[in-house]
């Protein structure tokens, strides 16, 4: 039998139809949708007088539009306010389930799909955020779609799908101290560029990546679309079928032991074939930082901004016009350049382990006086849990003030806004121009990273602050 | 939603020759609470359109009244980051029928095709003269010809004959819908869920 790869496995088993020339028909097993991307796929069910086709394989949660402050109370901007209820009333009507706001299992999309045991390893999944990436950690092939794509899956269950092509990333070795799975990620963007993934889908593998929790391997999956792959995923293992079974309840499984048993078959065979093979060394990776308008123009906390983008060759426009939007120069250090805002959250950074590697550093400790900090849970069960474990209070005594779940400000749609030409520390995803709110200037990096620039006021390098 | 056609687009051209030019800048966040798909070109390119203040910024493109068209020419990496949709609405609701580039995100693609704006990647030394020529001489002309798959710039008489997926090009040009073609296997899908249960 021909060998095959773990991500032609899992598509081939859910090609309804192949089109000749044209896309496959791939069947769904879950759609995730938010507020944002899905009022007009509902609108659109709507004028062609359909209902939903299978609504218990969909999964609604509030995210992107709410406050993060005082959500018991109505929201106050009428269009989000608008845009949240319409959900609520959508999922009503089409027998979705909906946390909205104030549910005890609200979050981000995909913080709450992996910890309520929605997303399962072999699973096609989709929702109308791209990134619905992070959901390859278990597995999986996910991947974002426009809110056409959220009709046609709601109206029908699958997707007209090009088939991507393949590539294999291999982290080897191991990690240095002070350096995290959000590092390992930030360096394979910078290597190959935010476009270098465009065509793409990626297979995550090596010791690094496998030595990896569950938490940390969903951190470099949800990252993959910011170098264009449609997504990233990682064979099941045992790290992954331990957390598994460590959720109090899976919907949709019966069998637990028969399911492992299905699950344990998820890998890339002996010898299957990949379109481009990529190897990387961690040794190679020290804790990362951007310094520009996205996210590949990262580099080592301790590192110099390059002359140029292009090797050998006068800087292009675009790389000239994203250090002007920065602040910055070419050859400069950012070691010790003052910042204004930390940010830790989101669906890459928003999980229990990034606020227990924050607390490493800030405990005993004071937050930097010209510091705005927003801490930001990914979702209900994550604050409940920081409670419990007392990094709550942690937090307060370092003076940091612990937010309710949202997306907040990983993108300016909300209240959580970085004001005009301020720097911020974040664990977000994108660093585009205006991303965190008009005029903001964002410097990605791993929560250890953002935790010494709370703490110092100015970007530092975590290693020399780590407590254990 | 409305299906639109695309056969044959002959038109001067808008540019925009930055790289990496991600949905973000093309529509921000803050527009996205929106519940329906129309009126988002009001606020496409916003802040790079306006300045803080709501002046028009008299140095970026669209402002521009040299240039015009419905065909927007970009650089390489068009549309990456967030799979946001309004996006391709903006870009379509602003009056453009046609994106050239030299590649573009995936997401963006797909969502272009469901939206009858059609995506041409053409390669990047083309991409380049044909930017050249656009600054030289805002009336550069471009023709697209959907069935026969030529982009030309009608002064030059440089003809490239670009990719599409067939089935995607049929759609395009008979305004047909995913949807539809869809719905119309319905018992197939079916069949599918069955075959997956008995098999678990």
């Amino acid at each position: 039998m021909e060998a095959k790869t773990l991500f032609d496995k899992i598509w081939d088993g859910h090609v309804v139809r192949s089109i000749q020339d044209g896309p496959d028909v791939l069947y769904i097993d879950r759609q995730y949708i938010h507020e944002v991307t899905s009022p007009q796929a509902f609108t659109g069910l709507k004028q062609r007088g359909i209902p939903v086709f299978r609504p218990g394989n969909t999964l609604a949660t509030a995210d992107h539009n709410i406050p993060t402050k005082d959500q018991h109370l109505q929201i106050r901007d009428e269009l989000s306010r608008n845009q949240v209820e319409k959900l609520a009333e959508n999922c009503r009507t089409h027998g979705i389930e909906f946390f909205g706001l104030n549910h005890s299992k609200n979050g981000i999309v995909h913080v709450i799909g992996p910890e309520l045991g929605y997303t399962l390893p072999g699973m096609t999944i989709v929702c109308g955020d791209s990134h619905t990436s992070t959901h390859g950690a278990f597995g999986t092939i996910a991947f974002g779609i426009g809110t056409s794509e959220v009709e046609m899956v709601l109206a029908t269950q699958c997707i007209l799908q090009p088939k991507p092509k393949k590539m294999r990333i291999s982290v080897n070795g191991q990690l240095q101290k002070g350096v995290t799975s959000k590092d390992i990620i930030m360096y394979i963007i910078s290597e190959i560029s935010t476009g270098g993934g465009t065509g793409y889908f990626l297979e995550y593998c090596g010791l690094a990546i496998t030595s990896l929790s569950m938490e940390a391997r969903m951190t470099i999956c949800n990252m993959s679309i910011e170098m264009g792959a449609r997504g990233g995923l990682i064979a099941p293992d045992e790290t992954t079928f331990g957390y598994l079974r460590k959720l109090p309840v899976i919907p949709g499984v019966k069998d637990f032991d028969k399911s492992l048993a299905e699950w344990k078959k998820l890998k890339s065979d002996e010898g299957s074939v990949f379109d481009k093979e990529l190897v990387f060394n961690a040794a190679d990776i020290k804790p990362m930082i951007t310094y520009g308008t996205n996210p590949g123009m990262g580099m080592a906390v301790d590192a110099t901004i390059p002359e140029s983008d292009v090797k050998g060759g006068a800087a292009s426009a675009s790389y000239i016009k994203s250090l002007d939007y920065m602040g910055f120069k070419p050859g400069i250090k950012l070691l010790g350049h003052p910042i204004d805002y930390v940010f830790i959250g989101s669906c890459t950074n928003g999980r229990i382990e990034d606020f227990r590697a924050f607390a490493n550093i800030i405990k005993g400790k004071k937050k930097a006086a010209n510091v705005t900090a927003l801490i930001v849970p990914g979702s209900k069960l994550v604050e409940e849990q920081m409670n419990r474990e007392g990094l709550i209070q942690i937090y307060k005594d370092a003076g940091f003030e612990v937010r309710q779940p949202g997306c907040s400000s990983c993108l300016a749609m909300n209240e959580d806004k970085i004001p005009v030409g301020k720097y911020a520390v974040s664990t977000s995803n994108r660093n585009f121009e205006g991303r965190q709110g008009p005029g903001a200037r964002t410097l990605l990096a791993s929560p250890l990273t953002a935790a010494a620039a709370a703490i110092t006021g100015k970007i530092s390098d975590p290693r020399e602050f780590l407590n254990n | 939603m409305p299906k639109v056609k695309f056969d044959i687009l002959e038109s001067t051209c808008v540019p925009l020759p930055f790289e990496n030019v991600d949905t973000d800048q093309i529509i921000p966040a803050r527009f996205l609470s929106a519940t329906s798909r129309e009126g988002f070109g009001d606020n496409l390119f916003r802040d790079w359109r306006y300045s803080k203040s709501g002046e028009k910024n008299s140095d970026f493109v669209l402002n521009n009244p040299k240039f015009n068209g419905k065909v927007l020419v970009t650089g390489k990496n068009f549309g990456s980051g967030s799979s946001r949709e309004h996006a391709v609405w903006a870009i379509f609701d602003y009056g453009f029928r046609a994106v050239i580039s030299s590649f573009f995100a995936d997401i963006f693609m797909n969502n272009s095709l469901n939206n009858g704006l059609l995506p041409i990647v053409i390669p990047e030394d083309l991409l380049k003269k044909l930017h050249n020529l656009i600054q030289n001489d805002p009336g550069t002309k471009v023709k697209i010809d959907l069935s026969q798959q030529t982009f030309s710039i009608l002064p030059t008489g440089d003809n490239f004959r670009f990719a599409i997926n067939p089935y995607k090009k049929e759609c395009l040009l008979k305004g047909l819908d995913d949807i539809d073609f869809l719905l119309s296997m319905k018992n197939q899908i079916s069949d599918y869920e069955n075959n997956k249960r008995m098999v678990r």
